[in-house]
This record gives structure tokens, C-alpha cells and sequence, in this order.
């Protein structure tokens, strides 16, 4: 059709423009020169032996990987007559929503810059900067007088915000009539039921695997070097292994389910459940490390992102992710980073201080998190000087606030961003960091990673939007999955007073990092990786409140309800998510 | 769910070759166009519809493509779009949660016409056969050979140089200065 050659035609060349200003670019662009000496490569079938070399010599794989990174994190080109608002937010109302809130924030970061008379950034005086060089892996030691300081927001805020989100062109009567919301979300978003969270997983496998087999070689051929994508054959054997739905039932929308998060099914191995020491590991376990250690080998980022999705070892999770983020740590990222450190030495940021009071106050007070407050800080000092993190804002619905150099006002020449990567850092905003550094101790790794967890998937839970991963739609999804299947659980907490949303919003904003255990917690990102979504916070959320729904039932108070789901360090995300999703009775 | 059709009518003196329409829906379910063409007789015309009941939302309780920007073109009309003189849209939102619903920025795109034809020089659409080239000496490549070989080359540096990059320097400060005011709400 001529709609999808189009369409296609522009993904590619909205792909091609971006890897155009790349590392690998150039790197296959040095390549593909060096290669022109080998015996093999002959003049009048340049192109084709260039790709044959690429092919061997595995470049092909890591373009195929970058590609493969791209389409996950760029949403599908618009609409030509779309403007670029629409990219970010095609819902005009959740724009403005989204554009208030901001406003509110600014206003709170200046009247606190006015109030404590400290200005937004200032140059550090050289003494100071050398005192900082030498302190850099110990920042931790310092003990700044924060009292002045508090936090911009706190998730709560945003809640009361997200609460007040109304439809204007919605029919909302004063009076309770079917249209009301019965949770506090009241807009009408599309959110998935069970049966068709299951089929979330199965079908963007798929798309991706037909966008790739459709990209043939380019019509123009801007850069001879790309061709074509042939299927991994990996890949296929594990859809062939994940694939048998053992359970069937009658009902058709219960066979659905189990498709979807069907990677999660009750007879598919899982790590998290199936690596417990009651169970020998010859059953699952060991077979799943050989072939995670075999993906590893393949380096295929495709290949990757399936696998995760029943669990990654503990000792491959570090490079698993790495390559599913397409993270490899060349000499120019650490330099990169190494560049942003020198930033961080020359400038101090109000912002700063606020980081600063965030990890004291969460990371530092945290069991589990404690011991990495230095690389908290190495982490988030480094990445609020990143101009590169503003790039995501083409597809997120938040915009950078914006400043102008002091005595310049209004001139555009001198307008800058501040900070300067566009985030401004709330309360509990160090936690996404924290459980990286398990996994990886360089802190330039460490950084790459973080950032690309956030460019792809963190910050859609501290904006407004209406993506179905964004914080609003698992709002929604958590508290249609409580109404639809545990709706004398929801009823009773309602008519107490404690809407089940107002105890499970912190969790999502998190990402419940700070309130599972760690393992577990590295095991449920493992899913969100898995499946490119962050749909599974909210089912979480949910078949936390099953568990510990007889419990619920006789609370009288939000006071109590909040004990009630208070500790959560004990839970066991996997059996958790299975006994929802494929074991409630409907 | 109105019973009134709500006309939208759209009525163009000459007639009009479609191509292409593109509008901006806002909480609209499903749409259906109809359309009348000239006719050379003096019967009047009738009615047709050429695209029945596409979906815009694909759930008409959820925002799922309430907003969205849509194109529809000539080949997905179920008849030919060619002398219309009256263009009528029909839209439809069964759901009772929306207020109201319509399309906007709606724009009708016209064939354009076609390049007019332009006669080439003689010399140009009749080359004269050239004479046999004389035979090089052995040990010399073919020429048409090394003439293509060049080709292909010189389209490669070609592309290079026309290629730009669009990466970011990645500096935050101007000149060095990054003293700033207050933070700037528009």
C-alpha cells in the first residue's frame, strides 16, 4: 500500500538521520576505508563486499542493534501536517496540563532562589573547583547545611495534580452517573485489560521482527554500507521455546491472556520463582544461563530483549542490559563523561543542592542503598549537565525550562536551558539510580546506563501524558485491574476513605525501587526492559493488593491500610505477578 | 446519539479532481464521506458514498485517536473522486461521554496538474550513433569499464560530502557564561 512504503521509507530515514551524528557512523566509516585493502574487496562490486565484510566481521550486528535501539526508543514519524507539540502530546488538554504544572514548578524553584538569595548557577572560583576535583570520589563526606533547602515537589503533589486532570470536552455531570470514574484517575484513557496484557508482549516482538525483515536495502542510498536484516536465529528458538500455552480454558479472553505477558505463564520457566533452592536447577535454571551466556556471544540486542523476559542471572544481568540499552563503552563515552565531570567542577547549580538534599534524604536512609551515595552523586551531578538528555523532549510531553543570561533577558542568542539537561530533580528522584549501581561499578557505565533508563522509560512517570506507559495510564490500569477483579477489596477501601491509588501512587512514581527487596527489584526491571513498557508497575501494584487483600478487608482507616502495605521488602515479585495475571478466578 | 445530520457540506464551482484530504479529528468515532459528481446530462446528481464508516477510534469511550491527525486518500475511496462538485461529510460518535465532536484544520487537496510536455532539441531525443572507438593497446583497461568504476566512486564522495551531521557539541553555557536569571515562564 502506499501509505506503508511511505511510512516506512520515512522511519528510515529518521533512523538513518539519527545514527548519521553517531559514534558507530564513523566507526563504520573508518571501517568500511580499512577495508578497502583487503583482497576480497573489489572495485566493481564495492558495495556488495562491503556489506559481506560487515556482515562477517560483525559490524552488521551492532547496526543492526543501534537500528533496533532507535525504533524502540523514537515514537513512528507523525503526521506531516502534525505539529511537533503533537509528537509530544497529542491530547491538547494533558499539554496544558502538563504546561501549569511546570509553570508551578518554576515558580517554586525561584521563589526559593529569591528566598534564599543563592542564584541558579554561578561559576565555582578555582580554589573551590580544585577542592571539588579532590573530592570527587568521597562527596559523600561532605555535610552541607541543607535545611534551607526542600524538595521541588514530592510524588503526592503530582498525584493531587494527576487527580485534578479533567477532559474539558468530558461529560462529567456533578452527579455519580456511569461515567465516573470510581477511582480518582478521572480520564478516560485507554488501558489494557488482562487478556489483552497478554497480548502486549507477543505483538511488539512482532513489529519489530517485520520492520526489520521490510528493511531491504534503501531506495536512496545515502550510506551503502546498511543492508539488509536477516532474522536471528536465536531469536526464532525462543519464541519457538516460550510459545506453548499450556493452560487452555473455554474462555477465549482467558486464552488471550495468557499470550500476552505469556512469557510470564504459569508453565515457562522464570527466574524469580524457578531458581529457588527447592528446585533443581537442571529443571530451568541451568539451561536458561547457557542460553543467556549464548545471547551474550550473539550480541544481539533483539535477541536480548526477548530473553530478559523470563529473568536474567544475576552474573549476565550487567551486560544483558547493556546491550538491550545498546550501551557499549567506548573511549568517547568515557571521555563524554569525563567532559560532563569537568562541567559539574566549573558550575555549581541550585539544582545541585537539591540532588544533594534528595540522596541524603532517601538513598542515604535506605538499608540496601547507603553505600553508594558517592556514585548517587557522580551519577546526578554529571547528568544535570548533559545537553544530550534534551533530545528526548521531542517525545516527552514535559519541555525544558528555559532562562536567559543574567542582563540578557529576552535576547534569543543568549537563552539557555537550565539545568542544562531540562530535569529538574524531585523528591525520591536519586532512587532510579540506586539499584544500577549493583549492577555496574564503572561510573562512567553506570551513567551511560542511567541515562538511557531515563530517556526511555523513567521519565514518562513524572509527566503528564497520555502514553500508554505514562504515569496517568498505570494509574488508570492500577485501578481498573483492583475495580474489575478484587472490586469488594476496592469498594471496601473506598467507602474507608482510602483510595487504593493514594498508597500505590509512590510505588509506580518509583518504579519500586526503595520498597522491594533488591534482587527483586532488579528481576521487575528486568521485565520492564523485557517487554519495552512500564504497563507491569501497575500490574504489580495491583497483585500487591491481592495478596494482601484479606488483610485489607478488615482495616478501618487509610492510617491502618497504609500499615497494612507499609513493608514490602518480603514480597516475591514473579509468583506475585503469575498468581495475578494467569491464576485469579474471573 | 444525534439523529440530525449535521451538514458539512462542501460545494466548489469548478470541479474537483480529489487527491487527498487531511484534518485534525477531535473526539470524532467513525466518518463517512459522500460525494456528487457532475454529470453531463441534466439529471440531477446523485449522492455516492466512497468511504463508508471508517474508524477514527477505534474505542469511542477512550481518547485512543481523538486527536489525531488523519489523512485519507484517493485510493482508499471506494468510488472515482474525479468532477466532484459536492463533498459531504458525515460524522458519527456513538459514545454519550463526549460533549461535543467534529473534525478541524480539515484541507482538500486537489490532482495537481500535469507537467506540461516539452519538446526536446532534435539533437537530444535522436543521438547521433557514435563511431567505433580505435582499439587501445593490449594491456589497458576497457574504458567503459574504468568509466563506470569512476562513476560509482565519484557518487560515493558525493554522498559523503553532501551527508551533515546533526550531533549536539554538548555545550550548555554561552561563551562561557552561564550566570542566569530567574527561570522564564513562557
Amino acid at each position: 500500500m502506499l501509505q506503508e512504503e511511505s511510512d516506512l521509507s520515512l522511519i528510515i530515514a529518521q533512523i538513518v538521520q539519527k545514527l548519521k551524528g553517531s559514534n558507530l557512523y564513523s566507526q563504520l566509516e573508518r571501517q568500511a576505508w580499512a577495508s578497502l585493502q583487503r583482497p576480497e574487496i573489489k572495485l566493481e562490486s564495492l558495495k556488495e563486499d562491503i556489506k559481506e565484510f560487515f556482515k562477517i566481521s560483525g559490524w552488521e550486528k551492532k547496526l543492526q542493534n543501534a537500528v533496533y535501539s532507535e525504533l524502540s526508543v523514537f515514537p513512528l514519524p507523525s503526521h506531516p501536517a502534525a505539529p511537533p507539540e503533537h509528537l509530544k502530546e497529542p491530547l491538547v488538554y494533558m499539554r496544558k496540563a502538563q504546561g501549569s504544572w511546570e509553570k508551578r514548578i518554576l515558580k517554586s524553584l525561584n521563589s526559593m532562589c529569591t528566598e534564599l538569595s543563592i542564584p541558579l548557577a554561578r561559576k565555582r572560583p578555582v580554589g573551590e573547583q580544585k577542592e571539588l576535583l579532590n573530592k570527587w570520589n568521597e562527596m559523600g563526606t561532605d555535610e552541607p547545611d541543607l535545611s534551607l533547602f526542600r524538595p521541588v515537589y514530592a510524588p503526592k503533589d503530582f498525584l493531587e495534580v494527576l487527580i485534578n486532570l479533567r477532559n474539558p470536552n468530558y461529560e462529567n455531570g456533578d452527579s455519580l452517573s456511569f461515567r465516573t470514574h470510581l477511582g480518582l484517575i478521572q480520564v478516560p484513557l485507554k488501558v489494557k485489560d488482562i487478556p489483552e496484557l497478554g497480548a502486549l508482549g507477543r505483538s511488539a516482538s512482532n513489529k519489530v521482527i517485520n520492520k526489520k525483515q521490510n528493511m531491504g536495502p534503501r531506495k536512496q542510498d545515502p550510506n551503502q554500507r546498511e543492508g539488509e536484516f536477516p532474522r536471528n536465529d536465536s531469536k526464532e528458538k525462543f519464541q519457538d521455546k516460550g510459545c506453548t500455552t499450556g493452560l487452555k480454558h473455554n474462555n477465549p479472553r482467558l486464552e488471550q491472556e495468557k499470550e500476552c505477558f505469556v512469557e510470564l505463564g504459569l508453565n515457562i520457566g522464570q527466574l524469580g520463582i524457578d531458581d529457588s533452592t527447592q528446585v533443581p536447577p537442571e529443571l530451568f535454571e541451568n539451561e536458561h544461563v547457557r542460553i543467556g551466556q549464548k545471547v551474550l556471544a550473539e550480541q544481539d540486542s533483539a535477541a536480548a530483549q526477548q530473553y530478559i523476559r523470563q529473568g536474567s542471572p544475576t552474573a549476565l544481568r550487567a551486560e544483558l542490559w547493556a546491550l538491550i540499552l545498546n550501551i557499549s563503552s567506548q573511549p568517547e563515552d568515557v571521555l563524554y563523561y569525563e567532559q560532563l565531570k569537568t562541567n559539574v567542577i566549573q558550575h555549581d547549580l541550585l539544582v545541585d543542592s537539591l540532588i544533594y538534599k534528595d540522596v541524603k534524604l532517601t538513598a542515604s536512609n535506605d538499608d540496601y542503598y547507603f553505600v553508594f551515595e558517592d556514585y548517587l552523586y557522580q551519577v546526578l551531578l554529571c547528568f544535570s549537565r548533559d545537553t544530550s538528555v534534551l533530545s528526548h523532549f521531542a517525545f516527552n510531553s514535559a519541555s525544558p525550562p528555559k532562562s536567559y543570561i543574567r542582563g540578557k533577558l529576552g535576547l534569543e542568542e543568549y537563552a539557555v536551558f537550565y539545568p542544562p539537561n531540562g530535569v529538574i530533580p524531585f523528591h525520591g528522584f536519586s532512587m532510579y539510580v540506586a539499584p544500577l549501581c549493583f549492577l555496574y561499578h564503572e561510573p562512567s557505565k553506570l551513567y551511560q546506563i542511567f541515562r538511557e533508563m531515563y530517556v526511555r522509560f523513567f521519565f514518562r512517570l513524572h509527566s503528564i501524558s497520555s502514553h500508554p506507559s505514562g504515569i496517568v495510564s498505570l494509574c488508570l490500569l492500577f485501578e481498573t485491574l483492583l475495580q474489575t477483579y478484587l472490586p469488594q477489596l476496592f469498594y471496601h477501601l473506598r467507602e474507608i476513605g482510602a483510595q487504593p491509588l493514594r498508597i500505590s501512587f509512590k510505588w509506580m512514581v518509583r518504579a519500586f525501587s526503595g520498597y522491594l527487596a533488591t534482587d527483586q527489584l532488579l528481576l521487575l526491571w528486568d521485565r520492564i526492559l523485557g517487554y519495552n513498557s512500564l504497563e507491569i508497575l501497575a500490574v504489580l501494584a495491583a497483585a500487591v493488593f491481592a495478596f494482601r487483600a484479606v488483610n485489607l478487608m478488615e482495616v478501618t482507616s487509610l492510617a491502618a491500610a497504609e500499615a497494612v502495605l507499609a513493608d514490602l521488602s518480603t514480597l516475591k515479585v514473579m509468583p506475585l505477578l503469575q498468581i495475578f495475571l494467569f491464576a485469579t478466578v474471573t | 446519539m444525534s439523529r440530525v445530520l449535521v451538514p458539512c457540506h462542501v460545494k466548489g464551482s469548478v470541479a474537483l479532481q480529489l487527491q487527498e484530504i487531511t484534518f485534525k479529528n477531535y473526539y470524532t468515532a467513525f466518518l463517512s464521506i459522500r460525494v456528487r459528481q457532475y454529470t453531463s446530462a441534466h439529471t440531477p446528481a446523485k449522492w455516492v458514498t466512497c468511504l463508508r464508516d471508517y474508524c477514527l477510534m477505534p474505542d469511542p469511550h477512550s481518547e485512543e485517536g481523538a486527536q489525531e491527525y488523519v489523512s485519507l486518500f484517493k485510493h482508499q475511496m471506494l468510488c472515482d473522486m474525479a468532477r466532484i462538485s459536492e463533498l459531504r461529510l458525515i460524522l458519527r460518535q456513538p459514545s454519550p461521554l463526549w460533549l461535543s465532536f467534529t473534525v478541524e484544520e480539515l484541507q482538500i487537496y486537489q490532482q495537481g496538474p500535469k507537467s506540461p510536455s516539452v519538446t526536446f532539441p532534435k539533437w537530444l531525443s535522436h543521438p547521433v550513433p557514435c563511431e567505433q572507438p580505435a582499439l587501445l593497446r593490449e594491456g589497458l583497461p576497457d574504458p567503459s569499464r574504468v568509466s563506470s568504476e569512476v562513476q560509482q566512486m565519484w557518487a560515493l564522495t558525493e554522498m559523503i560530502r553532501a551527508s551533515h551531521t546533526s550531533a549536539r557539541i554538548g555545550r550548555f553555557d554561552v561563551d562561557g557564561c552561564y550566570d542566569l536569571n530567574l527561570l522564564s515562564y513562557t
